[in-house]
């Protein structure tokens, strides 16, 4: 059992859950993601790692209360134990030494997003970090990402935060502005999309995040795979991150309707 | 055969049983018929098991015909090695606990054996009945009797050496590999990526084929010894090499098993409600999703093929008849000649109502708008001369395509090696197909502190090949090991 020791509502929807899993807690690099199973009869749920303390033995999910399972996991209260919790999954993120990289989230995106953000800093990189949502009350850690982070541009559909706008709106003016060596985008399936062509037409190189169903999130099932450059990936084993100019985004969005 | 054996053919019972019956007469009893649930009642539950199982009087019968051969080929068909008249014989004289503790001498999971080896193509194709031109002794049905109706005592245990040894994967040849390992005296842990115990016996095989409970009953035999079983642990990831071997282990057995299921490359395969069998008999099977209690989904299909010819398609299509599909099809690109699945699968897949689409190969799926397949279009084959395997290779016939509709494919084509625990040791050698490279003999691998066996090491076998490569890999790392031991103590 893996217990939670704290909980923060980002939003209604969205919950930050800090949980008792000392070995990952010291195994786990950006870019990591664990297996979540909330009670005896639970589905496996991807949910990428959003921080960790190996001192204290924890690390910090962000949820967002979308599906029967999701929802469940963001009613749990400090006290109680997801039965089953698996990782670190997946390759940890490549990070830069030096250069200039823009990461861009939506929504919960920001949160595995957070991790690698910290790690470019601390490597050397000049971070700009974009973050969009579709209204104020949805930008999530915006404190954490200013703290590591030279320049924060913040986004939103509805114009009530920062500028009004697309994320792309965001990156567009960085890249029109100043040379970019690397994009790193974590989000819903379409906005990475969008991410992708803009930072194609740039030619500036794009790593995306891709958030596939998966089972057992260890290679078994073939769930998660993606096409990348022409060739199936798994998104658990070999991404999660993959070069974004290269991923099918529109099969991608195909696979994730019901 | 071993010598130490607890019923050994010299013992005066075994004599004595020997001559109270002729062999003529063995031979005139006819093999017996494993009593089967009714087709049509099975196909709609998940949960009750196809084969019944011998009754006692059955057992006893069938145990009769064995002749107790002075040279038991029987022994030399079977991976592991059980002394197969030895358990036999403790049937006909109705000592089942005994027949059961010979079992026990050799392998660690005789009720999961009972149930799934091919013992058509291993111990009873060796049975001297079949020079005869009699059917074998039905050897595999009596392992799975003596299993089911036995409590054998805990097996004899060495006294603790204080030696730690660890396990990744606890499927069958991480399963066999901590039986011999404990019984030897070791420490041994057992690490396991899912959150069930168990591997591919329970993720894998289906319920009706072999019950979760008969697992369970050996994995709690081996936690008797004092097996110590932790889940969700990825060695490579969760715990590294280097952190096993800070944790006071002294050598690793790595089986991990064959991960990643094979797709065939061709146009559609990405297409909603295409998966793989490993996908779907996961969500069942592990993840429960045939129950509403559960919450993991599964498409319940109404018109399901299933492509590959091996037990893992059998086990895939007869589970898409108890999830409600009112047609299934196994489209198999050979004949049914060439067809891995063991004979008694295929036969209980037909009795269920699953049709074979033999001398078929996919080319491409269709969809509808929304990306859900609705059709699959068939290459018609025919055979050509023997390929690499043996078998007559498959040869399409020229402008035979036909569309057929379905909604739902599960592609069972085979599995490749998994790359977590190679990818995370990166000294550890691989061979060009991505499976463990290791001595044939030791199953040592070129880091000389791990062996590897099952699937990570012959990328798609049966569980009993895995259960003896367990017992091989224990074998050869316990005489390392003690070597290691005498000589340091010679040393001090």
């Amino acid at each position: 059992m893996y217990k939670i020791t704290a909980k923060e509502h980002f939003s209604d929807a969205v919950v930050k859950l800090t949980v008792e899993a000392p070995l990952i807690a010291k195994s786990r690099r950006p870019g990591h993601f664990v297996i979540v199973i909330d009670s005896k009869h639970g589905e496996r749920i991807p949910l990428t790692i959003a921080d960790a303390d190996p001192a204290a033995g924890t690390i910090t999910l962000v949820v967002q209360g979308v599906g029967e399972s999701t929802k469940s996991i963001c009613a749990m209260e400090p006290g109680q134990s997801l039965t089953d919790v698996v990782g670190p999954l997946g390759r940890a993120t490549t990070i830069r030494n030096g250069g200039t990289v823009v990461c861009c989230g939506g929504g919960v995106g920001v949160a595995p997003l957070l991790p690698i953000i910290k790690a470019m800093k601390a490597a050397g990189c000049r971070v700009i970090s974009v973050l969009a949502a579709r209204t104020r009350d949805l930008i999530i850690l915006e404190k954490e990402v200013r703290a590591h982070s030279d320049e924060v541009l913040i986004m939103t559909d509805d114009g009530t935060y920062g500028q009004k706008g697309l994320v792309t709106t965001g990156v567009e003016q960085v890249l029109l502005r100043e040379p970019v060596d690397e994009v790193v985008t974590i989000g819903p399936a379409v906005m990475m999309k969008f991410v992708a062509a803009l930072t194609r037409k740039y030619n500036v190189p794009t790593v995306a995040s891709l958030n596939t169903i998966m089972v057992d999130g260890t290679g078994m099932c073939g769930a998660c795979r993606v096409s990348v450059g022409g060739k199936m990936r798994f998104v658990c084993i070999d991404g999660p991150e993959f070069d974004a100019h290269q991923v099918d985004f529109d099969e991608m969005i195909m696979r994730l309707r019901p | 055969m071993n010598q130490d054996t607890i019923s050994p053919r010299s013992a005066l019972w075994r004599e004595e049983l020997r001559r109270s019956i002729s062999a003529k007469q063995r031979g005139e009893i006819a093999r017996v018929a494993m009593p089967e649930l009714p087709a049509d009642f099975r196909v709609t539950t998940l949960s009750e098991e196809v084969n019944m199982g011998l009754s006692s009087e059955q057992a006893v019968l069938e145990a009769r015909r064995c002749l107790d051969c002075p040279d038991p080929q029987c022994v030399t068909g079977c991976p592991v090695g059980i002394n197969i008249p030895g358990f036999i014989k403790n049937i006909e004289r109705q000592n089942f606990t005994d027949a059961l503790a010979v079992l026990k001498e050799t392998s660690a999971l005789p009720a999961v054996c009972g149930r799934v080896c091919p013992q058509e193509k291993q111990c009873e194709s060796k049975c001297i009945y079949n020079k005869m031109k009699k059917p074998a002794v039905a050897i595999g049905y009596l392992e799975r009797f003596a299993a089911d109706n036995a409590d054998a005592p805990a097996p004899a245990k060495a006294p603790s050496l204080d030696i730690k040894v660890a396990v990744a994967g606890s499927g069958p040849a991480g399963l066999s590999f901590a039986g011999d390992m404990i019984k030897r005296g070791f420490d041994v842990t057992v690490f396991e990526a899912l959150h069930e115990i168990g591997g591919v016996l329970k993720y894998g095989i289906p319920e009706f084929r072999l019950p979760n409970s008969v697992v369970e009953k050996e994995i709690d035999a081996l936690r008797g010894l004092g097996v110590e079983f932790r889940k969700n642990i990825i060695i490579g990831k969760t715990l590294s090499y280097d952190d096993l071997i800070a944790e006071g282990y002294k050598a690793i057995f790595v089986a991990s098993g064959a991960g990643l299921p094979r797709f065939m490359g061709i146009p559609g395969e990405n297409y909603i409600n295409v998966v793989s069998s490993n996908e779907y008999l996961t969500r069942v099977n592990l993840m429960h999703a045939g129950s509403d209690e559960y919450a993991t989904p599964v498409h319940r299909g109404k018109r399901v093929a299933v492509i590959g010819g091996g037990n893992t398609a059998m086990d895939s299509c007869r589970t898409a008849r108890r999830m409600g599909a009112e047609k299934v099809m196994v489209v198999y690109r050979r004949s049914e000649a060439e067809m891995p699945a063991r004979i008694e699968e295929v036969k209980h897949a037909r009795e269920e109502g699953v049709e074979f689409l033999t001398l078929h190969n996919p080319v491409e799926y269709l969809a509808d708008e929304n990306g859900h397949v609705r059709a699959m279009r068939l290459q018609r084959m025919e055979l050509g001369e023997p390929d690499a395997s043996g078998r007559r290779s498959p040869v399409p016939v020229e402008g035979a395509i036909e569309e057929v509709e379905v909604d739902m494919v599960i592609v069972s084509v085979g599995v490749s090696p998994n790359p977590l625990i190679p990818s995370a040791i990166p000294d550890l050698e691989t061979t060009r197909r991505g499976t463990i490279a290791v001595n044939d003999e030791t199953l040592r691998s070129s880091i000389p502190t791990i062996y590897a066996g099952g699937d990570i090491v012959r990328g798609g076998a049966t569980v009993i090949l895995a259960m003896g490569d367990g017992r091989k890999a224990a074998a050869a790392m316990a005489k390392a090991l003690l070597d290691i031991n005498t000589s340091s103590l010679q040393n001090t």
